[in-house]
């Protein structure tokens, strides 16, 4: 008799623990064949809340980490993924792509955090200036991370746009829920897994699974999120986002790139959910001494 | 002078009776050391074209540790080639992600290996395991893991320039920080593209052989960086091989005077990060303690053999007696011996050499008329020791003023205004550091703006980081190493 599998159930990721979603509600995954993958979780607006909370309570420790610390931990999600890449190119297949594509998909995705975990401590070069301001002070502009940052994934990937969107995102020392793709949920939640052992603080990254059209008015209306980035192509939800947005003046990026380019890679996309601070300081009296030597 | 009070050898507070550490030495049987190294050419350990080895010693003992490699000109040929070929075969068009994923691993190996490469380096050149554990290595990790990520993003680095690497380059590394040293280089060339031959310091090999051991285990492809032990001879057949398109120095300002001059008729472009003798600016309206404590590092961290060693004491007036005497305080709790004790503050001297020109500075001092005041602690029998050492009473003129001693040993002057200071301070052929201790934050930027010098820390001392920039003005050499200043000397910009 051949063995009996054992099917894993998909939860969400929140606060670093794996809960079933408080509403209690699922939506089936369907194959080609319509027969049942899994039982995905119906994420909720009370989920998304007690993502917020857990994230807001993650935000002072993940930013004010060094850099070179996130940078590492950004790697170590790299290498926890590469290991466990023929799982989530199983995920793939089973959500419909092709084995080629499924392992490039895979491939790109952990390049990508590497390429991520590389700007953490690089970033800040680029962006900041020391302005040369006509009378004697020190003045300079750094950024600092925007704070709690809403994600609606891409609907048409599983695991490349979420990668794209998580990994410059907390890579600036923001913190952040996740929505994942609804046609494609598998891997965010395995995903979830890999960050829970890669030493990322509980909460930093949170996971939700459900339908976009429910809950992204109440992702853009949230006013402890200080930033959306919509990884869709809904003009409608984009309206939407924008205007809900005003609430709190959340900043809304909108980003409709192909993330299986490595092209779709850059540090502009940390740049965004950066403010910047600029810091004046007073000198005694400026000049460049010492001449004589 | 303020600064002339009665100095006795005798400590104000006793602590040295009833307050004895247990020895605490860090255990050895964990580390593989080979009894002989050749060189590391094109990923092989390969003998001396020469033949002869020469002996690497525990300078805390004296006892020899191992041999290694005596390299001439033939060995530095053979690794050159081993270079240019990797380097027009596979480094230079490896896209840079790829690059970047064997520094990644190297910079992780050395984590692995962290406990390893502390002992060897402490038994190799005498500084305290508890620098080489928590200073040394840690640091040439982060400086691989820093430049591993670089790798693809150069053009970010240098907007509207088309990066090209350089080619090969020639690498000569100083005794003080022997890894360390070892990355700061090799991790940013590797980074940007080209390939290397690094000729470690002849008093501590040993940790750029693990280092070679860490390459080969890494996967790193053959000849991208090569490793030839030797002296004097093995280096400068390296600068003047007409294979390499690119030197890089940390050492001397002799020596590297030697070198911008005999690459003076040739294309070879050169980073020269070279001697110090940094100002080290107490303030009145510091806090004293911070301050003490910022001296004592400055000078006897690595026992005083640090380019950028704060080696000139600069105090004000109202405050010299006190500093002075809170210093005395600090030293005579200094622990001087044993490199491997986990207690140990200030190990051995890193060669009977350079114990000899530190004693002979002292000898200079005295004869100059300074007041010479060195902690009253034990010193072991065997081994090469100095007690920290301050001079009172120092001029402008002395030696001990205006030459690097590396070692433990400060000078002390005193000052009254700004404008005073910043003279003094300048008032030297080099300017690779300086420190400033006031609670004022805009004296810190007018001194900041002042001093000719390439770091300032002010109130801090001795701080490194692979993201900031590190080099010197004038005679303390050229070019930065570190963040993004740091590739510059490893590209061309088209």
């Amino acid at each position: 008799m051949s063995r009996i599998e054992i099917l894993k159930t998909y939860k969400l990721y929140i606060g670093g623990q794996f809960p079933r979603t408080e509403s209690g509600r699922y939506y089936p995954l369907l194959d080609k064949k319509k027969n049942v993958i899994a039982d995905v979780c119906l994420g909720s607006r009370k989920d998304f809340r007690n993502a917020v909370v857990s994230a807001r309570g993650a935000f002072n420790s993940w930013g004010g980490r060094t850099a070179y610390n996130r940078s590492q931990i950004l790697y170590r999600i790299a290498e926890m993924l590469e290991k466990r890449k023929s799982e989530f190119i199983e995920e793939i297949i089973l959500q419909g792509g092709n084995k080629a594509d499924a392992k490039k998909e895979v491939e790109l995705s952990i390049d990508r955090l590497v390429y991520y975990a590389g700007w953490c401590d690089k970033f800040q070069q680029i962006f900041s200036s020391v302005n040369p301001v006509a009378s004697s002070h020190f003045n300079f502009s750094v950024p600092e991370p925007t704070g709690v940052v809403a994600i609606v994934a891409p609907q048409d990937s599983s695991l490349i746009g979420l990668v794209s969107l998580i990994a410059p995102i907390i890579a600036g020392g923001n913190v952040c829920i996740a929505l994942a793709s609804e046609k494609m949920p598998l891997c965010s939640i395995t995903f979830g897994e890999v960050l829970a052992t890669s030493d990322v603080p509980a909460g930093v990254v949170n996971i939700i699974t459900g339908k976009t059209s429910e809950l992204i008015s109440h992702m853009s209306s949230h006013k402890d999120v200080n930033a959306l980035v919509y990884g869709g192509k809904d003009q409608k939800e984009i309206k939407l986002v924008k205007e809900n947005a005003t609430l709190n003046v959340k900043r809304v990026f909108v980003y409709q790139n192909n993330w299986n380019k490595t092209e779709s890679q850059n540090p502009y996309f940390i740049f965004d959910t950066q403010e910047i601070k600029t810091t004046w300081h007073p000198i005694e009296n400026i000049g460049v001494g010492g001449a004589k030597y | 002078m303020s600064t002339k009070t009665k100095t006795t050898n005798k400590p104000k507070l006793d602590f040295t009776s009833g307050w004895g550490y247990t020895p605490s030495p860090e255990s050895t049987d964990h580390i593989k050391l080979e009894k002989r190294y050749d060189h590391f050419i094109n990923g092989q350990f390969v003998k001396p074209a020469g033949g002869k080895y020469f002996p690497t010693i525990n300078p805390a003992t004296e006892k020899q540790i191992s041999e290694v490699a005596l390299g001439d000109a033939r060995d530095i040929d053979k690794a050159v080639k081993a270079a240019r070929n990797a380097y027009e075969k596979v480094w230079k068009n490896m896209p840079g992600a790829e690059r970047g994923k064997y520094l990644y691993r190297i910079a992780r190996i050395i984590q692995e290996r962290a406990r390893e490469l502390s002992v060897i380096e402490t038994l190799d050149g005498g500084k305290s395991i508890r620098e080489s554990r928590d200073i040394d290595i840690p640091l040439a990790a982060a400086h691989f893991f820093y430049y591993a990520g670089w790798a693809d993003k150069l053009e970010y680095a240098f907007p509207n320039r088309k990066v090209e690497s350089v080619g090969v380059a020639g690498q000569i590394i100083p005794w003080n920080f022997p890894l360390l040293m070892a990355a700061w280089k090799i991790a940013p060339a590797l980074a940007c593209g080209n390939t290397v031959v690094l000729k470690p310091a002849e008093t501590t090999p040993l940790t750029a052989m693990k280092l070679a051991e860490i390459f080969r285990d890494a996967g790193l492809p053959p000849g991208v960086v090569n490793i030839v032990n030797g002296d004097g001879i093995a280096g400068a057949a390296l600068v003047n091989h007409p294979g390499i398109d690119k030197v890089a120095f940390t050492g001397s300002t002799d020596v590297g005077k030697i070198i911008q001059k005999a690459i003076a008729g040739t294309n070879k472009k050169a980073t020269l990060e070279l001697g110090g003798k940094a100002a080290n600016i107490i303030f009145e309206d510091a806090a004293i303690d911070q301050a003490v404590e910022g001296i004592i590092n400055g000078i006897f961290f690595n026992q005083g053999h640090v380019c950028c060693a704060g080696s000139r004491l600069f105090v004000q007036e109202g405050i010299a007696d006190l500093v002075i005497r809170k210093l005395k305080d600090r030293m005579q709790t200094l622990i001087v011996g044993d490199p491997m004790d986990k207690n140990t503050d200030i190990g051995a001297i890193n060669s009977k050499e350079q114990m000899n020109k530190i004693n002979e500075y002292l000898k200079i001092g005295v004869a100059e008329g300074a007041e010479m005041w060195q902690s009253n602690c034990q010193i072991p029998k065997t081994g090469y020791y100095c007690r920290p050492t301050i001079f009172l009473h120092a001029s402008q003129s002395h030696r001990i003023v205006q030459e690097e001693i590396f070692g433990p040993v400060l000078a002390i002057q005193t000052f009254r205004t700004v404008d005073e200071v910043v003279e003094k301070a300048n008032n030297t052929p080099f300017g690779l550091s300086a420190g400033v201790w006031t609670d004022k934050g805009s004296k810190i930027f007018n001194l900041t703006t002042k001093l000719r010098a390439g770091v300032i820390w002010a109130n801090t001392y001795n701080k490194f980081d692979p993201t900031s920039p590190f080099g010197g003005y004038k005679e303390s050499g050229f070019g930065r190493e570190g963040g993004l200043h740091g590739l510059m000397p490893y590209v061309n910009l088209k």
